[in-house]
C-alpha cells in the first residue's frame, strides 16, 4: 500500500501540487505563542499545520565541566508525549525522542547564538545550566522544525531569575533575557519522495518519505548543523539541491523568531 | 481574614475550559483554574496489550498522569515521572473508573494521557476536570463527568481551591476531593495536614458544591464545541 | 405524568437530566437513575414514542452487521488477513470469504491483500465479544487500488452519503472522482489531482457542516463554483455511497 500511496502522490507531483493543495515548497500555517508556561523561565508554542508543539526553558545552578571552568551550558530534552499522536507509548524516550532533542541542540548549540561563556557566575565553581524541554501535543508531521523553532523562541524569551546567596529564587525573575548573539538559528528539513524535494510533511507524506535532510543555518547563511535521516541514499545532486531549499526556507521561518 | 488573592472562601480562581484542542486524539480538553492548567487526551476503546491485562467482560481505564519538566514552581522536573505521578495516576483511574461504562467494549482499553504544562496546586484535580471533558469528547459512555477541587483549611477557615501560596502557608491543610455532581458521592479524596473533624466537614461540603458549580462549567464547554457540529 | 427537561433534537452531554418519572423508556446513549432519565453520551435528542434516545455526535464506530466498511489489510494469517476497521476491534477475512474465485490452500496470500492494502468488505457477522467477520464476496466488494483514503467522523457518514447516495452522488458529478464512502469513516476518492483535493475540501466541509439546514445547496453552489460543472441532487437510480467496480 505505501507504493501505491506514493505512486498516487507522484501523480499530484506530477502536476506540482500535494494532496493538501500545497506546493512543494510551501509551509502550511505557523502560529506562535509565547509565556505559554508561566512556571517557565521562558517558554513558546509553536504550531505548524496541526502540528502542535511546547517549549519550556528552566534554569538551574550547576557546576562548571572541568575542562571549561568558565563556561555554563545548554541542554536540550525532548518527549514524544503519548497525549500527542496514536502511536506514542508511555516510557522512556524512544530513539526517536533521542534523535528530535539532538537535532534541536546541535542547530542551537553549533550557531555560537549563546556565548557559554557569559552562562559563568564563579569560574570553576559555578555556572548556569539552562535545558529547553519540547513536549509534543498533537503530532501531524514535521515536528523537526516546530520543536527547534520552539525550541530557539523560548531560549529567546527567558528572562533569568533572581539568585540570591547562591541560591535560585524562581518566584522572581530579573528583567535579564539571555545574553543571545544575533544568529537566530532556523532549521528546516527537507524530505525526498521519489524524485520530488518536499518542506513541511504532514504526517501521511512522512510515512513514504524516502529520506530526508535537515539543516540549520543561521541569520548570516551558514549552515551550523544538518541531519540526514532515512534510509536511501542521498546523491551529492541532492544534497545540493536541498541545502539550497532548505537555506531559502530557513529565512522565511526566521521572522517567527522576534 | 483574606486570603492572599482577596477571593471569598467558597470562590474558586478563575476557570477556563476547552474541549477538542489535540486533532489526533479520540477525545481531548484542556482546563485552566487560576495558573493550574491540565491537558488531557483520551485514546480508545482501542487494542489492549499485553493479554493478560484484557479483561473479557469489560473495557479498562488506564490513566497516566505528568508533569511537564517546566511545569513545577521551582526547579526543573525530571522527565520520566516519580512516586507522586504514579500515586495521582492511580487515584485519577479510580475516579474516573466510577463513571465510565465500558461494558460494550470487552478486552479493550481507554487510555487517558494528563499532561500538566503550568503548576500552581490544585493540579490532579484539574487534571481529573480535563479528563472527565476528554472522555465525554472521545464519545465514552459515562454516567456523568467527574469534577474536582482541592479544599482545605488556610489561616484555620475552610477554604475552596487552594493556590500554592495558601498551601504554603503554616497550618494550611490541602484535601483534595473529585465528586460524582449528580449523586454529590465522593471518588477520591487525600489529606494533607492536620485538621478538627468538623472543619473537614464543613470543608468537604464546601467542596462539592464547587464541583458542582465546576460541573456546570464543563457541560456548558462540552455544548460549546458540539453546537458548531 | 412524566415530564421532559429535553426537547426532541437538543443538544445534551453526559450527567444531563432529560426526562422525570417513570413513563419514558432509556434508550440508547442514556440510563435511568432513580425516577429520572439521564444522558450518558454527547448527541442529540430523539424522542420516539415513550423511549428518549440520543443521536451520537462523538466516538469511534460501532461495527454492525451489514454495514459496508472500508479497512485496511493489517495483519496476514495462515487461514486469512486481520483488517484495521478503525473501530476498537479488528475484523477478520477469511480466504473462503476473500473473493469468488478460488483460493488454493498455501496460495501466497499477499497476492491477493497485502500489508497495507485497503479493502471494500461487508460485515457479515459481529459476536457478543465483538469479533468481527467480513466478506468481499459481493457486488461493489473489492480491493482499492490507487487513489487515496481520509477519515471522517463516522457519525457523519449519512450526512456524506446523503439521502438515496444524493450528496456523494453530487460530489462525484462535480469532480468525476470516483468515491467509496465507508460506514466507518473511512472514504476512499481517486480522481485527477486538482478534481480530487475538492472532492476531499467538499467531504470535510459537509463534516464541519452536517447539522446546518440547507447544506445540500450550500454543497451544490461550492461544487458549481470550484468546478463549473452544473450538478443535480436529484439521483437516477440510489447508492450507498460505494463505487461500483466491474
Amino acid at each position: 500500500m505505501y507504493e501505491d500511496l506514493k505512486s498516487h502522490m507522484e501523480e499530484f507531483f506530477k502536476r506540482g501540487i500535494r494532496f493538501d493543495g500545497r506546493k512543494f515548497d510551501e509551509y502550511r500555517k505557523i502560529s506562535v505563542e509565547t509565556g505559554i508556561s508561566k512556571s517557565a523561565e521562558g517558554s513558546a508554542r509553536v504550531k505548524i499545520g496541526e502540528t502542535d508543539v511546547m517549549a519550556g526553558v528552566k534554569f538551574e545552578i550547576g557546576k562548571p565541566y572541568p575542562d571549561s571552568p568558565n563556561e555554563g551550558t545548554i541542554m536540550v530534552g525532548a518527549e514524544l508525549l503519548p497525549l500527542s499522536n496514536p502511536e506514542f507509548e508511555p516510557g522512556p524516550p524512544s530513539i526517536r525522542a533521542v534523535e528530535l532533542a539532538r537535532v534541536v541542540d546541535r542547530g542551537i548549540r553549533e550557531s555560537k547564538v549563546l556565548d557559554f561563556e557569559k552562562l559563568c557566575i564563579k569560574e570553576g565553581e559555578q555556572c548556569w545550566i539552562v535545558t529547553i524541554d519540547v513536549m509534543t501535543i498533537n503530532v501531524d508531521g514535521n515536528l523537526f522544525d516546530a520543536a527547534a523553532l520552539a525550541a530557539m523562541i523560548a531560549l529567546k524569551e527567558a528572562r533569568i531569575p533572581k539568585v540570591e546567596d547562591g541560591r535560585v529564587d524562581y518566584h522572581e525573575l530579573t528583567k535579564e533575557k539571555l545574553p543571545l548573539s544575533k544568529k537566530d538559528p532556523v532549521s528546516v528539513t527537507v524530505c525526498k519522495i521519489g524524485n520530488t524535494y518536499i518542506v513541511d510533511p504532514t504526517n501521511e507524506e512522512e510515512s513514504v518519505v524516502d529520506s530526508r535532510l535537515t539543516v540549520a543555518t543561521t541569520k548570516e547563511g551558514l549552515i551550523c548543523a544538518m541531519q540526514k535521516g532515512g534510509v536511501d541514499p542521498l546523491s551529492a545532486d541532492d544534497i545540493d539541491k536541498m541545502v539550497e531549499l532548505a537555506a531559502k526556507k530557513c529565512d522565511e521561518l526566521r521572522v517567527h523568531i522576534k | 481574614m483574606s486570603r492572599p488573592d482577596k477571593r471569598k472562601v467558597d470562590e474558586t480562581r478563575p476557570i477556563e475550559a476547552k474541549v477538542g484542542i489535540i486533532p489526533r486524539a479520540d477525545g481531548s480538553a484542556m482546563f485552566k483554574i487560576g495558573q493550574t492548567v491540565a491537558y488531557a487526551a483520551v485514546y480508545g476503546p482501542r487494542s489492549l496489550f499485553p493479554r493478560f491485562l484484557k479483561n473479557p467482560e469489560k473495557g479498562i481505564l488506564r490513566c497516566y498522569y505528568n508533569m511537564m519538566p517546566f511545569s513545577g514552581c521551582g526547579e526543573r522536573i525530571r522527565p520520566g515521572g516519580s512516586r507522586r505521578s504514579k500515586e495521582i495516576s492511580m487515584v485519577t483511574e479510580n475516579a474516573l473508573s466510577s463513571v465510565v461504562d465500558l461494558r460494550d467494549f470487552p478486552n479493550t482499553v481507554v487510555d487517558v494521557f494528563i499532561e500538566m504544562p503550568q503548576t500552581d496546586a490544585g493540579t490532579r484535580c484539574a487534571g481529573i476536570c480535563a479528563a472527565s471533558m476528554a472522555l465525554a469528547d472521545a464519545g465514552i459512555s459515562m454516567k456523568e463527568m467527574v469534577a474536582a477541587v482541592a479544599v482545605g483549611l488556610v489561616n484555620g477557615k475552610p477554604v475552596v481551591d487552594l493556590s500554592k501560596e495558601e498551601e504554603d502557608l503554616e497550618g494550611a491543610v490541602d484535601v483534595p476531593v473529585a465528586v460524582l455532581p449528580r449523586s454529590k458521592e465522593v471518588v477520591l479524596l487525600q489529606l494533607d495536614g492536620e485538621i478538627k473533624p468538623e472543619s473537614l466537614k464543613e470543608a468537604i461540603k464546601m467542596g462539592i458544591e464547587a464541583a458542582q458549580k465546576i460541573n456546570e462549567i464543563q457541560k456548558e464547554t462540552l455544548k460549546q464545541k458540539y453546537k458548531g457540529e | 405524568m412524566g415530564n421532559t427537561i429535553v426537547n426532541d433534537k437538543d443538544l445534551v452531554v453526559p450527567g444531563e437530566e432529560l426526562a422525570k418519572g417513570m413513563d419514558f423508556l432509556p434508550g440508547k446513549g442514556t440510563y435511568r437513575d432513580g425516577e429520572n432519565i439521564v444522558a450518558s453520551i454527547v448527541g442529540i435528542i430523539n424522542i420516539d414514542g415513550r423511549t428518549m434516545k440520543i443521536i451520537p455526535l462523538a466516538g469511534k464506530y460501532i461495527p454492525k452487521r451489514n454495514d459496508t466498511i472500508v479497512g485496511q489489510v493489517k495483519d496476514i494469517l495462515m487461514s486469512g488477513w486481520i483488517i484495521d476497521t478503525g473501530s476498537a476491534y479488528d475484523a477478520v477475512l477469511n480466504v473462503k470469504d476473500a473473493s469468488s474465485d478460488f483460493i488454493e490452500k498455501g496460495a501466497d496470500l499477499t497476492q491477493y491483500f497485502n500489508f497495507g492494502e485497503y479493502i471494500v468488505a461487508k460485515i457479515v457477522n459481529v459476536t457478543s465479544q465483538n469479533l468481527i467477520d467480513i466478506t468481499m464476496r459481493g457486488p461493489g466488494l473489492h480491493k482499492l487500488t490507487h487513489g487515496r483514503v481520509i477519515k471522517i467522523n463516522t457519525n457523519k457518514v449519512p450526512r456524506v452519503i446523503g439521502k438515496q447516495g444524493s450528496m456523494v452522488s453530487m460530489i462525484k458529478q462535480a469532480t468525476g472522482c470516483r468515491i467509496t464512502v465507508g460506514q466507518n469513516g473511512l472514504v476512499w476518492l481517486q480522481g485527477e489531482p486538482e478534481k480530487e483535493i475538492i472532492a476531499v475540501s467538499t467531504i470535510k466541509m459537509i463534516e464541519k457542516n452536517a447539522h446546518k439546514t440547507g447544506l445540500t445547496e450550500t454543497i451544490k453552489a461550492f461544487l458549481e463554483k470550484e468546478t463549473g460543472v452544473k450538478v443535480s441532487a436529484e439521483m437516477p437510480e440510489p447508492n450507498n455511497g460505494v463505487e461500483k467496480h466491474e
